[in-house]
């Protein structure tokens, strides 16, 4: 019989393999917006599956909000990434330190 | 009746000449900057006059009202009102005539001056000041009025300011009635806990109950409260009044104008304090104690300060100390539960002292600005109108009789004998050998002065006025009489030097003049003792010549005489023979010296300490400087935090919810 | 082993899989798609948990819009991989320890604990609607105006997106819809006079 626990797991080993990609792929920005992508695929799992156990819509609705919200973020994050591709001519993020104090 | 309208004028109109000399100087110039503040003057005066009139001989009652009200707190109200009986009143005649008098002979004495209308602005300024003084129905327009007169008094006494010593001589003043007024608006607080209102008539009112209450200054030492209310109160007249120790500042203002010595620190300000003990008579008198300390402080000023009138060369200083003296025994006669006694020599010294400053202020004209009496002598034959008023002013001031200063100071003596308070017999003695001091410092002044052979010298080569001050002792031309506005005032109030005590000694000595306005108790009322032996002025003037006050008089005046008519190098002798004791008059009894020593070095040795210690090491140091570098350092560290790299963030913030996370699973939770 | 079990094994281990495959390939191009892969698969997982509606906007907007629009980047853009991977095998360790860490203590504080939590039926759970019926309802009434923001946030994202990216290259011809709006009547015909010819040619259609 599926668990409530087997999805919880999984979400957590998503979320954990997006943490390990965020810092063996720490040169390359494009693969760390893949890895916020995964991440957020994690916490929506895990709401949903919340969702079903208890019942609750709210959850659900949630996750709607959520994925409104990162389509969003996504568009915009992509295209400050042209941008900054555009003026530097690169998207190694090792090069980017203007806000250093 | 008195009507308000009537008393509203007389406030405010040496306001608006104040207002419209002051502001509008420029504009109207020297003649109507005079002739608006005299206008002023001139109708406060003669409306004061109208009023004092019609309380003494037209049966009007006492007039006590709230005009208007600035705020109420609680049951507390701050008002503003006149209390016009015939104590304020005749305040009110004294001050507004001798403010008058000095205002037409300014216009003789500072002709010449830059700051004329200035300083008739000032002056009708502290005529406003003083009147909201002594018509004050309240505690609180009281002090209003007693800061306003202090504030014209260091803006006078400062007035030529481009004179160091006359800024210091203001500052110095201005310093030392801060330390009365700290007395004096503490003992306003005081009244106020313990009587409840600011209002005079509610406060009197309340006033019997204060017998038996006490309140601990000190712990586990009750004071009467009665006691400490009144001496707080007199700590503020010792600073305006300049009674022992605090009279220090007085001798100095005379680096002011001398129209200001005559008005402000001879007539109307100095006595503001007498007029606030007389006013407070019925407070004054639930505290034997208090009554005590006023009469020894009064009797101590009038004996010790008059002898270092003897001392002085300058001629306006000698009078400054007279002045002195002469409030000493003000001070004595309220002590002595004669306020009647005190009110009426402050009339007749408010004539004749004014009489003597403004004296003194021709011959400095006629000297061209030079006050030293070593360079005087033999004035008498320039300017006959000075010296027969100066004569009279002399001899009131000595108590010779008929003379006005004769009835009051008899009166204040014999009260002071007859009173039974601590310290009587040792005030009885100061204000006794008193009058033989007085005797000898007016006459030696006026020996000095008028009589004897000139000790200046006439060179036409010596530069003109007091610009061309080179040598002392040298005039450009002969001294001679003033113009007419300095002379009409001496001779004006010449008469009631002269006229005032013989008039005045019966009704306001004994015949209940001041009706409720002065309250004493039946026990320590010594003038109706004096009240059964008196049979008239003119008996008493008889009566006086077989006194001792009398003869002391004449035994100074015919020291002074031969000393320096006849024998003019015995001064000299007698002051080498005196040695040690001369030092210590001439120097004023150290008092300037100590007060350096003690307050004015102790003040620079705190305020360096805190300026060395507390302020640029504690808290610009330690506080400000250190914990802006506190800030620096830190920052300094903290900026490497910033790499500026996006996955040095992230680490940061997946570090933290590792953290987090095994927060949750260490510690236990339901 | 029920089969909802075996199908729920089966998608999650694509699911893994697809995300270890995104944060460990060389080629970007080859990333974004094994991203596809786990989106696919996490979208069966949440059909398991009768999240229809959910699971096909994922497949909908994150598939067919979101991972489009990254593949588009991705291509557009010269990418260095030699650059963009130095120091993989190096973090490398470093890596693992943490997401090991972080795993086990996921683990331990919510696996252990909803162990033992059945599904209730799918039925009773939505009160005998549709997934999508079920999500409207609570959408349109009680969330209204969140969902009205949620429109306003992705136009606004557009908005922004287009702002940001937008540049006018000189010398390229483009429209100007606002100069074409405005544009009025002469400036658009211009009708000239001209004497009529005779005797031309008479090669007039």
């Amino acid at each position: 019989m599926i668990s409530l626990a087997h999805f919880i797991v999984l979400g957590a080993v998503l979320f954990c393999i997006a943490v390990a990609g965020i810092f063996i792929n720490r040169k390359n920005v494009i693969v760390l917006l893949m890895a916020i992508e995964l991440m957020l695929l994690a916490v929506n799992t895990n709401f949903i599956a919340f969702s079903r156990f208890f019942g609750d819509v709210s959850g659900q609705v949630f996750v709607f909000f959520i994925l409104t919200v990162a389509a969003a973020e996504s568009a915009i994050g992509l295209a400050i990434l042209t941008l900054l591709f555009r003026n530097r001519r690169t998207i190694n993020v090792a090069e980017f330190d203007d806000l250093r104090g | 009746m008195i009507s308000t309208a009537t008393l509203l004028a007389i406030v405010l109109a040496p306001l608006a000449g104040a207002i419209l000399a002051g502001l509008l100087g420029r504009k109207i110039g020297r003649t109507g900057a005079h002739s608006v503040t005299i206008l002023g003057v001139g109708i406060a005066c003669i409306l004061s006059i109208r009023v004092l009139y019609q309380l003494v001989w037209g049966g009007a009652p006492a007039y006590n009202q709230d005009i208007y009200t600035w705020f109420q707190i609680g049951g507390i109200g701050a008002n503003v009102g006149f209390l016009v009986d015939r104590l304020s009143a005749m305040m009110m005649v004294v001050v507004t005539f001798v403010s008058l008098m000095v205002h037409v002979y300014t216009v003789g004495y500072m002709a010449d001056d830059d700051g004329y209308q200035r300083f008739f602005s000032y002056i009708a300024l502290f005529t406003f000041f003083m009147l909201m003084l002594v018509m004050s129905n309240n505690f609180l327009q009281l002090f209003f009025g007693w800061e306003g007169v202090g504030l014209v008094s260091y803006l006078l006494i400062g007035f030529w300011f481009k004179k160091p010593s006359a800024s210091y001589a203001g500052m110095k003043a201005f310093i030392v009635n801060r330390v009365g007024d700290l007395g004096f608006v503490l003992g306003i607080a005081a009244a106020l806990h313990f009587l409840g209102s600011l209002d005079y008539s509610t406060a009197f009112a309340h006033a019997p109950s204060l017998t038996g209450q006490t309140v601990e200054v000190i712990g586990g030492h009750p004071w009467s409260a009665a006691t400490l209310i009144c001496i707080l109160l007199f700590i503020g007249a010792m600073g305006k009044s300049a009674q022992v120790p605090l009279h220090v500042w007085l001798p100095d203002s005379m680096e002011g104008p001398t129209p200001i010595s005559a008005l402000i620190h001879a007539a109307t300000m100095v006595t503001a304090g007498v007029f606030m003990v007389a006013r407070m008579s019925p407070l004054f008198e639930l505290s034997g104690t208090a009554l005590s300390v006023v009469m020894v402080t009064g009797a101590t000023g009038a004996f010790f300060l008059g002898l270092i009138g003897i001392t002085q060369f300058d001629i306006k200083r000698v009078i400054a100390y007279s002045t002195l003296s002469q409030l000493g025994y003000m001070m004595a006669a309220l002590g002595a539960s004669a306020y009647a006694a005190g009110i009426f020599h402050l009339m007749t010294h408010a004539f004749f002292k004014a009489l003597l400053f403004l004296g003194a202020g021709s011959v400095i004209m006629a000297m061209h600005h030079e006050q030293d009496m070593r360079h005087m002598g033999g004035l008498r034959r320039y300017m006959p109108i000075t010296y027969a008023t100066m004569w009279i002013g002399s001899l009131a001031l000595c108590g010779i009789p008929p003379f006005a200063g004769f009835y009051s100071k008899d009166a204040i003596i014999e009260a002071v004998g007859a009173s039974h308070v601590w310290g009587a017999g040792y005030a009885y003695w100061c204000v006794l050998l008193g009058v033989f001091v007085t005797a000898t410092y007016t006459f030696r002044m006026m020996h000095l002065t008028f009589h004897g052979a000139p000790r200046f010298r006439v060179d036409p080569h010596a530069g003109h006025g007091h610009d061309g001050h080179a040598e002392p002792g040298v005039l450009a031309h002969a001294p001679h009489e003033t113009p007419w506005v300095v002379t009409v005032p001496l001779v004006l109030l010449a008469i009631p030097s002269l006229a005032i005590g013989y008039f005045a000694a019966r009704p306001l000595l004994y015949g209940g003049f001041f009706g409720s306005a002065i309250s004493v108790l039946p026990a320590h009322d010594v003038l109706a003792g004096m009240a059964a032996e008196f049979h008239g002025p003119l008996a008493l003037a008889v009566h006086s010549l077989a006194t001792t006050p009398f003869w002391l008089a004449i035994a100074g005046i015919a020291l002074t005489s031969y000393i320096y008519l006849l024998k003019p190098t015995l001064a000299g002798t007698i002051s080498k023979a005196l040695g040690p004791l001369y030092r210590i008059v001439d120097h004023k009894f150290y008092f300037d010296e100590l007060y350096t020593a003690l307050f004015a070095r102790g003040s620079v040795a705190l305020g360096k300490a805190l300026w060395k210690g507390a302020d640029a090491g504690a808290i610009d140091g330690l506080v400000v400087n250190g914990s802006a570098s506190l800030v620096g350092r830190i920052a300094r560290r903290a900026r490497t935090l910033q790499s500026g790299y996006l996955y040095h963030y992230a680490f940061a913030m997946i570090v933290g919810l590792i953290l987090l996370l095994a927060g949750f699973v260490l510690v236990p939770h339901a | 082993m029920s089969i909802e079990l075996l199908a729920f094994y089966f998608f999650a281990f694509f699911a893994v899989l697809g995300a270890l495959l995104v944060i460990s390939l060389r080629n970007p191009v080859h990333a974004v798609l094994s991203l596809v892969l786990t989106f696919f698969s996490m979208a069966s997982i949440w059909m398991l948990l009768r999240a229809e509606f959910l699971a096909l906007v994922l497949i909908v907007v994150y598939v067919g819009a979101v991972m489009v629009l990254f593949l588009f980047v991705v291509m557009m853009l010269d990418i260095k991989v030699a650059a963009a991977r130095e120091g993989f095998i190096r973090y490398l360790p470093v890596g693992i320890g943490v997401a090991a860490v972080m795993l086990a203590e996921m683990v331990a504080l919510l696996g252990v604990r909803a162990m033992h939590v059945a599904p209730p039926p799918s039925a009773a759970v939505m009160g005998g609607q549709a997934n999508v019926v079920w999500i409207g309802r609570a959408l349109y009434t009680e969330y209204l105006l969140p969902f009205e923001l949620a429109a306003m946030i992705l136009t606004v994202g557009i908005v922004a997106a287009v702002a940001l990216t937008l540049r006018r290259r000189p010398g390229v011809r483009h429209q100007d819809a606002a100069r074409q709006v405005a544009v009025s009547a002469h400036e658009r015909v211009r009708l000239v006079s001209m004497p009529a010819e005779r005797g031309g040619n008479g090669a007039q259609p």
